[in-house]
């Protein structure tokens, strides 16, 4: 009876302590296999036809593939415009898109047809804080974006007929071929100078861009 | 003994499902959910069993391995392409014909399903007969 006891509490111990350092085990071996496929395809991260803010010398890449219609894109917003406010002769970031979502497509069309005008960052801002109205999950209504397109500062009218420019779908086919190959399966996924963070988190991204610029 | 082996196996396959679902981050389809519903609470009564030394626990954990054993083989079969895929009750989100795993060219998750499920019973069979 007594020795019944003893096995159950032991094995439960010990499949225990199996299971935890398996676990601990197999998420470093990941991440580090996941690191140097990165570095493998350094290419991918920066292509020539990304939109991008901050010195093209600065000591420090950020790159992030967003989805506009998502709410840790949005809430990561303002924390990576501090960043780069904080930084701002040290720090570039450029933007990949990863359109999981369905209405992000729209959403990139617009702010690649606002580019044209020179007014990105401004539409992509608008886009995000208005997002809960567009991109309610039970609810979407992509044709709402339009109406807060004017609070931008862009030509309305160009957009829309920019909006159909068959380079903008190329760029956005780059981008979901790049994210594939790089295993980019959520949003917002940062890359700091070519390295995944290790972790998820504003003090995650923070860390590990003050460890880039020293 | 029988009991305590039973109960073995059934934490196994319970920390190993959470493992391959949790850590490896497989989604388990709709088939090994239910396999799941029945192997996890046999952790449990089993558990409890054995502490207790209770051999009476077989009409309660056997049925509960039945179902278990039942869906692993219809599993099985769907992997197998015995059964059409088109007749498997999953057809959004992860298809239950996907294999995540395969080693030896035959062991995959329903497999060690199964296999389990067939101990528990056999066990169970044994711890049950050894009372009488």
């Amino acid at each position: 009876m007594k020795n019944t006891k003893t096995i159950i509490l032991a094995s439960v111990a010990l499949l225990l302590a199996i299971f935890l350092g398996a676990a601990v085990w197999y998420k470093k071996s990941e991440a580090t296999k996941y690191a140097s496929e990165v570095i493998e395809q350094q290419d991918r991260l920066v292509r020539p036809h990304a939109a991008s803010t901050g010195p093209a010398d600065a000591k420090v890449t950020l790159v992030e593939f967003l989805d506009p219609e998502c709410e840790s894109c949005r809430a990561f917003f303002p924390f990576v415009k501090q960043l780069l406010n904080k930084y701002p002769n040290d720090l570039r970031l450029v933007v990949r898109y990863a359109p999981f979502h369905p209405n992000a497509k729209t959403a990139i069309k617009i702010m690649e047809a606002a580019r044209k005008q020179d007014k990105y960052w401004e539409t992509m801002a608008v886009l995000f804080y208005y997002q809960p109205s567009w991109g309610d999950h039970h609810n979407p209504q992509p044709e709402l974006m339009w109406n807060y397109l004017p609070e931008a500062g862009v030509d309305v009218e160009k957009i829309r007929a920019d909006f159909d420019d068959p380079k903008i779908d190329e760029l956005i086919a780059i981008d979901v071929e790049d994210l594939k190959a790089l295993g980019v399966k959520a949003t917002p996924t940062f890359f700091v100078n070519g390295q995944p963070l290790e972790k998820f988190g504003y003090e995650h991204l923070e860390a590990a861009i003050e460890a880039a610029l020293k | 003994m029988n009991l305590i082996f039973s109960w073995l196996i059934a934490l196994i396959a319970t920390l190993g499902s959470l493992f391959f679902s949790d850590v490896m981050g497989f989604i388990p389809c709709s088939l090994c959910w239910y396999q799941r519903i029945a192997m996890y609470p046999l952790v449990l009564i089993l558990g409890l069993a054995a502490w207790k030394n209770r051999n009476d626990v077989t009409l309660y954990a056997l049925p509960l391995s039945i179902i278990g054993w039942l869906l692993a083989l219809y599993h099985l079969g769907v992997q197998y392409e015995i059964i059409p895929e088109s007749a498997s009750p999953c057809v959004q989100g992860i298809p239950c014909s996907s294999m995540y795993i395969n080693w030896l060219g035959f062991i995959t998750i329903p497999f060690l399903s199964f296999t389990a499920f067939s101990f528990i019973i056999i066990l169970l069979w044994k711890s049950h007969h050894e009372k009488h």
